[in-house]
């Protein structure tokens, strides 16, 4: 157990740090109980509590620690639950706040995280180098997929996925601005102010809970003459206020895409203790700027050294965040190794607050002057030109070894903990994302930003300016404005090195890391060059430098360098990866936002749809569709209602909903001009009154969609096309009205949606329509097959169509959408009376089938001619032009042999084929047979008694009445090929 | 997501209104049944996709509902000009936009050799 309740831990400092302990709150890790301050991250809580041991590493499971402060954090991943359903893995100790209740778990570690099993893979590790998957894991081939891929995946990855539905809200909010900041540090803050006082529409974002950015690990800095961070604080007021800002902190700008548009993550209530129902979990905002300032500061890089890795072992700047934001000390006797005088900073903060500190350790000769005279002061013991060339420690660091630079004679220094600092690498990430270019700057080796590609500024920390005047003047400059704003820090900083240290060059073997999350050291990299990768993007993907989570933030640099170094190239000739979005990790909820469930996709319904669902239909989803598929009755089974469905339709009658049908209205003098062009057939000669079946090809010559068109009058023509063809087909249209026909005087209104269409079919179908029709004779001789006339049915004004999908005497009645279940009801009590039924769309596709009549995309693939399909009857051999005329002349669409469609019908009537099946003329041949083509529609047709199936066989036509065969898994089957109308050949019904 | 200035509605709107619609200024020969096979091929089949400086159609299919042409940079992605369809190939003013602007795989590994 720990302490009592308000142990706020061992490692508090008294008078350190901005939080207080008003409020507290409790947590596990591990199942122990601490107490966290508000304010606290689950990194700096723990800290406090002495608990540096966090997490084990990805491949070797070696002990690790909390490296950093903030996002870029490789190391501290951990699984955080509020409640079964809501956990999340890999999440950042050094981003997520604790929040009362939290249980936090620690990753990658069996049975504990103090004896972990998979640490044998530390003791193995020269058999895990880079490569070493792509190497082993080769042969036998069968083996990769039953015992190869399992252990690696089990082994591979840190966290487990929830199994539970995630039941938080996300949201997703549009917005505009003249000005985006991204980073509210001194640069951000100074910017927003100077572009608010020019009455822009500004919105500033800050990945942290409060703004301040590098100020957070700061005490000295001074602005306005106040305390950097209570400038800050002051700042982000005063902006709130101004109407014309928005200040949106915790909120990480994750993606800068074309044109301004920015991606930004809000996590709105992670941090709270209970959150409210009625707030989302996370937002996505998604942003036009007119302008983006860039002011995401830099991210401190470590040193490269043996055995760099041990908790205890972190960032200088991390350490000072600790103390002077979270007042908690990382150790009692701390190191220090850099090559950089930021490092220095931290060791004066923590030697004032009460702790010791061993040494510093500098690897360069000549760090700067009054860093060095500071430190002097203090009593502080300054190792310069030595260098860090081991640690010691098993589950915490216990020791450095130090060694002048270039001499063997080493000593070792007791530590608790060792901050480091190899300088600083420029956040250049959205900088790069907005596709603008990079320079390397020689001098300081950093990448900085170089052309623009957009309309966006860089400034302060991430653009390379140190000095803090200069970085203040910058920025007021950056937001347009005008601004007074004073400020001082006590040291400039000099120094930096990329690449790995002293004791872990070329010559060694030891274990200097690079990447941390991926367990990257600098030796890997060597071996990839070795190994013949000599660009960076090989070198990144064979090692996988910089691929985890983190994306490189650390490690990106430091692998560049010595790479660079084995090539014996100068870096920017190396290369330099490609900085994608997201910056960090985005959950699949705030992208998703309100788009799962239900309303993941529109569904659309037809006006009859309800009174379907009431007479007990199965629907189906055909595109963003429902449509009703079958209508059981009790105790019928799919195949049961599906026979009676079709017996009905052809005994008395049935009724169908054919509202999803594409309806286009084509309208205007040149229209019938219009449809000679889009459609094979010829429109000119269709009186009003009269409908054609019409067949729509491409250019190519292939047939794109087909449908019934009526013509209403010399300039209105009713076009109908299939339910999913009806965007495209559209579209199809406007375009060549608008960029090939233009001259042409026609109007095209979509109006599918305008129209609910009753279908009535079968011998009783005028019977049961007859009465409620006015105005019309709809007798055989007034109005024949493929007829059209307006009218009202019930009062209610209609067209009325001649025809059929089924081969039976057939209407479709089209009312307005708003009347459509008020007439299928009526529609349906005459019929029921009658003993018609309802049939839905299983029934309509075997009926069909019964007639041979094609469904575009089913028996067709977007290779078939109308004369493949049978339907050659349908282009108009004396128009001079139509969209496919010359794509139909082509030599391979017309020679001999093409694949035609045609019946087949099984030697044993109750084989039903499988759509899809592939068709052989000899089934004793030797494989890879040859395949004459695939079968296209299948069916159990109750009213022939028999199996139905079309199928696309070469040269089909001139095999009817031969025999081919359907190899199948288990047996093969004999069929005989037919013509492709299997019931009432004749074809008498439909005029009845 | 890219900001599309549409000819007709003279308003910057973004890129979800619109829809891609293939290379420009590709005329459908007047007598099209009577051309080559050759000929053929090389209005139905054959597209240049260059590199850089490239005419495309674009509709705004959730706008106005009209075709109009584009000119637009492949590598910045950037549009240079929008017109209305049926004018003549526009000149583009000079920019120099079409420099490469990010490292890629090519430049690295022909220096690499």
């Amino acid at each position: 157990m720990s302490g009592p309740a308000n142990n706020l831990g061992a490692f508090r400092i008294k008078g350190a740090g901005r939080l207080t302990p008003a409020r507290t709150s409790r947590f596990t890790f591990d199942g122990k109980s601490y107490t966290a301050m508000e304010g606290d991250t689950v990194a700096s809580a723990l800290l406090a509590h002495g608990v540096h041991l966090i997490g084990r590493s990805f491949k070797y499971h070696r002990p690790r620690g909390v490296l950093s402060a903030g996002p870029e954090e490789p190391n501290a991943l951990l699984d955080v639950s509020r409640d079964a359903a809501r956990r999340q893995p890999n999440v950042r100790a050094t981003v997520q706040e604790v929040f009362d209740g939290a249980k936090i778990s620690s990753q990658n570690r069996w049975p504990s995280l103090a004896f972990d099993v998979g640490a044998v893979n530390n003791l193995m590790s020269p058999f895990f180098a880079a490569g070493f998957y792509y190497k082993t894991f080769m042969w036998p081939k069968e083996a990769w997929t039953k015992i190869y891929e399992p252990i690696i995946r089990r082994a591979a990855g840190l966290g487990v996925a929830p199994t539970e539905e995630d039941p938080d809200r996300y949201a997703n909010r549009y917005a505009h601005c003249d000005v985006l900041i991204a980073g509210a540090g001194v640069a951000g803050l100074t910017a927003a102010l100077s572009a608010a006082a020019t009455g822009a529409e500004v919105i500033l974002v800050d990945e942290q809970p409060e703004v301040g950015g590098a100020l957070h690990s700061d005490a000295t800095t001074t602005i306005d003459g106040k305390n950097g961070f209570d400038w800050a604080q002051g700042a982000a007021a005063k902006l709130k206020a101004m109407p014309n800002v928005r200040v949106l902190t915790r909120t990480t700008v994750f993606g800068y895409y074309n044109h301004g548009f920015l991606g930004l993550a809000e996590r709105v209530s992670d941090h709270l203790d209970r959150p409210g129902r009625d707030v989302p979990r996370e937002r996505l905002w998604q942003v036009r700027a007119g302008r983006v300032i860039i002011a995401t500061g830099s991210i401190e890089r470590h040193m490269v050294f043996a055995n760099n890795d041990r908790p205890g072992i972190m960032l200088a700047s991390a350490a000072r965040t600790f103390l002077n934001h979270h007042g908690v000390a990382v150790g009692r006797r701390v190191g220090v190794y850099t090559a950089h005088d930021s490092a220095y900073e931290a060791a004066f903060d923590l030697k004032r607050a009460g702790v010791a500190i061993a040494a510093i350790v500098d690897c360069r000769e000549q760090p700067g002057e009054a860093v060095l005279a500071e430190a002097r002061l203090l009593g502080i013991d300054v190792l310069t030109g030595h260098s860090v060339t081991n640690t010691g420690g098993r589950l915490r660091i216990n020791s450095m070894t130090v060694a002048r630079n270039g001499n063997f004679d080493i000593r070792k220094i007791k530590v608790d903990a060792l901050i480091v600092s190899a300088g600083w690498t420029p956040s250049v990430h959205l900088f790069s994302q907005s596709r603008g270019k990079l320079r390397y700057d020689e001098a300081q080796q950093r990448f900085l930003p170089d052309i623009y590609a957009q309309d966006c500024v860089s400034v302060g920390g991430c653009k390379g300016t140190d000095d803090l005047a200069e970085l203040i003047d910058e920025a007021i400059t950056a937001g347009g404005g005008r601004l007074a704003l004073v400020g001082e820090n006590r040291f400039d900083w000099t120094g930096g090195m990329i690449g790995a240290g002293e004791g872990a060059g070329p010559d060694t073997t030891v274990k200097a890391f690079v990447d941390f999350q991926h367990d990257v050291t600098a030796k890997d990299i060597r071996l990839a060059v070795r190994e013949g990768m000599h660009s960076i993007e090989h070198i990144k993907r064979f090692t996988t430098n910089g691929m985890a989570s983190d994306q490189g933030k650390l490690s990106n640099m430091h692998g560049l360098a010595i790479a660079a170094e084995m090539l014996d190239r100068p870096i920017p000739k190396v290369g330099l990866t490609t900085f994608r979005a997201p910056y960090t990790p985005v959950t699949y909820g705030t992208l998703v936002g309100h788009s799962r469930g239900d309303l993941f996709d529109p569904t659309r319904k037809t006006p009859m749809h309800d009174l379907e669902a009431a007479a007990g239909a199965e629907f189906e989803d055909v595109g963003n569709w429902k449509r009703a598929w079958y209508f059981p009755r009790r105790g019928e089974d799919m195949v049961a209602a599906v026979n009676r469905e079709c017996r009905t339709v052809r005994d008395v009658a049935g009724v169908f909903d054919a509202s999803t049908l594409g309806k286009i209205e084509v309208v205007g003098p040149d229209a019938a001009q219009f449809l000679n062009l889009l459609y094979t057939n010829a429109w000119d000669t269709l009186k009003p009154g009269k409908c054609r079946y019409g067949i729509m090809t491409r250019e190519d010559g292939f047939i794109y969609d087909d449908g019934v068109v009526g013509r209403l009058a010399e300039d209105r023509f009713h076009v109908t096309t299939t339910t999913g063809g009806a965007p495209r087909v559209l579209n199809h249209m406007e375009d060549y009205l608008q960029t090939e026909f233009p001259h042409l005087k026609v109007w095209l209104t979509s109006t599918t949606e305008q129209w609910a269409v009753i279908a009535v079919q079968g011998p009783k179908a005028r019977e049961i329509i007859a009465p409620l029709v006015e105005g019309l004779d709809i007798s055989n001789e007034a109005f024949p097959h493929m007829s059209v006339a307006e009218c009202t049915v019930m009062g209610v004004p209609a067209r009325l169509f001649r025809m059929s999908f089924t081969g039976e005497l057939g209407f479709e009645v089209n009312v307005p959408a708003d009347y459509g279940a008020a007439v299928w009801q009526a529609i349906w009590e005459r019929a029921e009376r009658m003993g018609a039924c309802l049939y839905g769309t299983e029934s309509m596709h075997v009926l069909r089938a019964e007639k041979g009549y094609l469904i575009v995309g089913q028996d067709t693939d977007g290779t078939v001619t109308p004369d493949d399909s049978g339907y050659g009857w349908a282009v108009s051999k004396k128009k001079t032009d139509f969209v496919g005329i010359r794509g139909l002349k082509r030599p391979d669409l017309v020679r001999d042999g093409r694949k035609q469609l045609v019946g087949l019908v099984t030697n044993r009537p109750s084989d039903v084929l499988e759509e899809g099946a592939q068709i052989v003329a000899d089934p004793n041949q030797p494989k890879p047979m040859t395949m004459l083509g695939h079968v296209t529609s299948a069916y159990w047709s109750e009213n022939c008694g028999r199996s139905i199936a079309m199928a696309l066989v070469a040269g089909g036509r001139s095999l009817i009445g031969q025999t081919l065969f359907i190899p199948m898994k288990d047996r093969t089957i004999a069929v005989e090929v037919t013509d492709t109308v299997f019931f009432d050949k004749e074809g008498g019904r439909i005029h009845g | 997501m890219l900001l599309i200035h549409c000819p007709y509605c003279e308003e910057d709107r973004s890129e979800l209104e619109f829809r891609w619609a293939g290379e420009a200024h590709i005329a459908r020969p007047e007598n099209i049944a009577a051309i080559s096979d050759e000929e053929f091929a090389e209005f139905f089949f054959l597209r240049n996709n260059e590199k850089g400086l490239t005419y495309e159609r674009w509709r705004h299919i959730h706008g106005c509902g009209r075709f109009f042409n584009a000119a637009r940079d492949t590598v910045s992605d950037r549009f240079l000009m929008t017109y209305k369809a049926g004018l003549p190939k526009q000149q583009v003013p000079e920019t120099g936009a079409s420099e490469k602007t990010v490292e890629t795989y090519e430049a690295t590994e022909g220096d690499a050799r």
